[in-house]
């Protein structure tokens, strides 16, 4: 394939990220942090959020296996999770976290262990379609071009 | 002797956050601007850096972080002096009763999550810090 043609469809790619919802202007953001002097941040901070969801879904489970589910813990791991959804634009893990915290509220057990299965869907879903916009990245420098920038008017 | 005088014109900031994630981010956005600035991960580090004797212009104040959090923080800064600009910057509505008791423990402003670089110009202006 053509560097051209890779560009393309990266654009795309990216575009359809957006249009499903799944990743919100807040990646933009980032990704307009990105500059010579650091050509990896996105991949960087998306990295650190990986390692952070998993952590913080296996705290997640661990919190609602407890025969006494602490609420207020489960809450507060919640919270952290919607804020680093949301830091890089992971929208549709945001919008499960927020779903979430009103069966905190409501001490709502069940409730609290069908959005653990919703939000971890969510996470590895964007995870899924994050390294597949990362390879497609590496392949277009690989091939000696450059990661097109993004419009924002659409 | 003009190299002086623009080291001592140039803005310095902490980042004060326990999220790796937002460590990164606010880092690099402060970088962006030629804001020097160093990271530390809750309120207590923050606080020893500043017994340590440094100084900073701007302060970027996480609320919920372990060991110490931003309003424990930010009212230990205040009480021990230090007058930098305080901007808390948290995931927290800015209605919240947290907030306002953050707010209140000593803020020049406070800002919602995620930080953009038009929030921490936002921050930069309403304190006269010009980069």
């Amino acid at each position: 394939m053509e560097v051209g043609q890779m560009q393309r469809r990266w654009v795309d790619y990216t575009k359809s990220l957006f249009l499903e919802g799944i990743l919100d202007g807040q990646f933009l953001q980032l990704q307009q942090l990105q500059d010579e002097s650091n050509p990896d941040f996105v991949v960087e901070v998306v990295s650190l959020f990986f390692e952070d969801s998993e952590k913080l879904l296996n705290d997640l489970t661990r919190a609602l296996e407890q025969p006494s589910v602490d609420f207020k813990r489960v809450d507060a791991h919640v919270h952290q999770f919607k804020g680093s959804s949301s830091s890089i634009g992971a929208q549709r893990v945001k919008n499960a976290c927020i779903a979430f915290r009103n069966f905190c509220e409501e001490q709502n057990t069940d409730g609290c262990v069908r959005c653990v299965q919703q939000v971890k869907q969510e996470y590895y879903l964007v995870k899924n379609k994050l390294e597949t916009l990362f390879a497609m990245e590496q392949q277009i420098v690989a091939a000696g071009g450059s990661i097109p920038i993004l419009e924002l008017s659409f | 002797m003009l190299k002086n005088t623009k080291a001592a014109t140039k803005i310095t900031a902490l980042v004060v956050d326990d999220s790796k994630i937002n460590q990164r981010i606010h880092h690099k956005l402060l970088e962006n601007l030629g804001i020097e600035n160093q990271v530390v991960g809750n309120g207590k580090e923050a606080i020893d850096v500043h017994c340590s004797g440094k100084h900073f212009d701007l302060i970027l104040m996480d609320m919920d972080m372990p060991i110490m959090n931003g309003i424990e923080a930010t009212r230990t800064l205040r009480a021990m002096g230090i007058r930098s600009t305080i901007a808390g910057v948290s995931s927290h509505s800015s209605l919240s009763e947290d907030t306002q008791e953050f707010i209140e423990a000593g803020l020049d402003d406070y800002q919602e999550k995620p930080l953009t670089p038009d929030k921490l110009v936002a921050i930069l202006h309403k304190v006269n810090l010009h980069v």
